[in-house]
């Protein structure tokens, strides 16, 4: 009995030798990937202590002393911190507005250009449609500030020769967060569009040619064929959206925000690195990404479960 | 099938919203176009709109001439180069062996990678790693710290799984070892998926300018365009805010800083239709769950 045991052992050691014999050269592949993992993925986690620590300039993040309050000061300190809060607010209701108006939106124009006969045209519609998505939020910006610009903005100005007043779209609170909206649906409408016409080619068309044949109309097709036929895409999309309420995006609100609208622009990464990199306070700033980062991952998992519970397939 | 006429016309209603969609994509370009091309002038006065009035090119011999503003292009480019071939190199010898079901401790590997898309550091643990590795001002911090993606990994290895096996095996057979089976085998049959990620990746670089924002400090010899168009761009669109309250007016500054950012502008979309056809093969197979 004991002697099978080692034998078989013995032969799966074998086993294992042998194919590292043959396969080793893969593990010389991945010591690159996995290095840099482990140095600018997981090391940069041990410096999280930060949040916990008083920051120190000369000492390593395992001699810096404890904050006070068990080490939770710097929490405390961000959440009674007026920007702070502002900055928490501004991210949620951005991203709110995001999904009100941006998630619906790639929905309809795949509709649109399904519905589409003229297949030269739609393929025209889709290159001009995806190109947005390739411009950087600065270039974004510099469009549109000739734009919109309050005096000198081409809308302004085509505003001003028709007799109306000029709109201050980049310069007045509430007037930016509709147009922070807006140019995200304009950057990114057409290249959402691109996984919903993906999940359009799944749907059998027999389907419509039988519901021609019943006498539907082009609504009825698409309330009960189309729409149903991307219900799994469109509930995995809001779930993916629905996790990331609270995560930030960095490069739109600052380079489209300005002072004047600091009350609203202000999110999370931009308080971040502003009271951070620019500031040096890290303690308070690291809480505040940890803050956001363990809130991203509960709202992520919760969110799947809830698509779960609605016999969807989740996201992972 | 035959359709009906208030169909047809329904199609026709469609088609129009869809021009109107072209148009409102491709407005905002040709104002800047119009008014990088335009007189100072015509400017002040508001007189463009679409279409370039007092055609001239000062602005863009103003552009060309600065050699701050050329030497970051060109910069640009080269670190473009560089980032694109060091993230596809990390790329694929990543997602290769991942792709041998029985390699030992794959299952760890993985989770080890797919960890790091949830959940991540911050942004100042990982200001401070550079910080203390000595990184902070050097143009290697805009190249490694970011040259793997774990999306454009998945990516990669989902069209590796794609591949038979078969011709794997008999390869092995023949007595190729995996490196040699990577590079005479699943590389020249993924030439479509290298394609798209390395516009992905170039793309990235070429729009990239946060890394750079909090990485590079006073470095400016370094900086990417995007910085500098945005110190461009931020620094007339004070002036504006001067102008507002009646101080100066903005004239040539505005035509200058239009041809800044179409010339920013004009490499993408050189290369966006050549690579259509890829990157719409690769973002639907983004979306393609593991």
């Amino acid at each position: 009995m004991k002697t099978a045991v080692l034998k078989s052992s013995l032969r799966n050691r074998k086993r294992i030798i042998n194919y590292l014999k043959k396969h080793w050269t893969l593990y010389l592949l991945l010591i690159l990937p996995i290095a840099f993992f482990v140095v600018f993925r997981y090391i940069p986690m041990t410096y999280i202590l930060i949040a916990f620590k008083k920051y120190s300039i000369i000492k390593s993040v395992w001699e810096m002393p404890w904050a006070d309050n068990h080490g939770f000061e710097y929490f405390i300190k961000a959440f009674s911190n007026r920007d702070f809060l502002y900055a928490l607010r501004n991210t949620v209701m951005l991203n709110l507005l995001d999904l009100l108006v941006g998630f619906p939106a790639p929905i309809i124009l795949a509709l649109l250009l399904n519905e589409l006969p003229f297949k030269r045209f739609k393929r025209i519609t889709q290159t001009v449609a995806y190109m947005p998505h390739f411009l950087s939020w600065i270039i974004i910006y510099g469009m549109a500030l000739h734009l919109l610009a309050p005096t000198s903005g081409l809308i302004n100005i085509v505003l001003n020769r028709l007799g109306f007043d000029s709109v201050p779209f980049l310069n007045s609170p509430t007037h930016w967060v509709w147009t922070y909206v807006l140019l995200g649906v304009w950057q990114s409408v057409g290249w959402n569009t691109i996984i919903y016409l993906a999940a359009l080619t799944s749907i059998d068309p027999q389907l419509y040619e039988a519901a021609a044949v019943d006498g539907a109309g082009r609504f009825r097709m698409i309330w009960h064929i189309t729409l149903p036929g991307l219900r799994p895409t469109i509930v995995t999309l809001l779930i993916l959206n629905l996790g990331r309420i609270l995560s930030s995006e960095f490069d739109r609100p600052y380079a489209l925000g300005n002072p004047l609208v600091k009350s609203v622009s202000n999110v999370i990464a931009t308080f971040v690195y502003t009271n951070g990199i620019r500031g040096l306070q890290f303690s308070l700033t690291t809480a505040v990404g940890l803050f956001q980062s363990v809130v991203c991952v509960i709202f992520l998992f919760a969110a799947d479960s809830l698509a779960k519970r609605f016999g969807e397939r989740g996201i992972w | 099938m035959i359709r009906s006429k208030s169909t047809r016309i329904g199609d026709w209603i469609i088609a129009f919203v869809c021009f109107l969609l072209i148009l409102i994509c491709l407005l905002p370009m040709l104002n800047i176009v119009a008014r990088s091309l335009s007189s100072s002038e015509a400017i002040i006065r508001n007189e463009v709109l679409l279409w370039p009035k007092g055609l001239n090119l000062t602005s863009y011999r103003f552009v060309l001439g600065d050699s701050t503003y050329t030497w970051s292009l060109i910069w640009t480019a080269i670190l473009t180069v560089i980032c694109t071939f060091v993230s596809m190199f990390m790329t694929i010898i990543c997602a290769y062996p991942l792709t041998y079901d029985r390699l030992i401790g794959r299952r760890f590997f993985n989770t080890l990678i797919i960890l790091t898309m949830y959940f991540n550091a911050g942004t100042i643990p990982h200001y401070l790693l550079l910080k203390d590795l000595g990184m902070l001002g050097k143009p290697v911090a805009l190249i490694i710290p970011n040259c793997l993606s774990v999306f454009n990994m998945i990516i990669m290895r989902s069209y590796f799984y794609g591949i038979p096996e078969s011709l794997r095996e008999s390869a092995e057979i023949d007595g190729a070892g995996p490196i040699r089976i990577l590079v005479s085998i699943y590389l020249p049959l993924s030439k479509p998926v290298i394609a798209t990620l390395s516009l992905f990746y170039a793309v990235g670089r070429w729009n990239g300018f946060s890394d750079a924002l909090m990485y590079m400090g006073n470095n400016r010899k370094y900086y990417p365009i995007q910085l500098l168009l945005y110190n461009i761009i931020k620094s007339i669109t004070s002036i504006d805010v001067a102008t507002q309250e009646g101080f100066t007016t903005p004239g040539l500054s505005d035509t200058i800083q239009a041809a800044t950012v179409v010339f920013a502008t004009v490499p993408i979309l050189l290369v966006y239709p050549w690579l259509q056809k890829y990157f719409i093969a690769g973002a639907t197979l983004g979306a393609v769950k593991e």
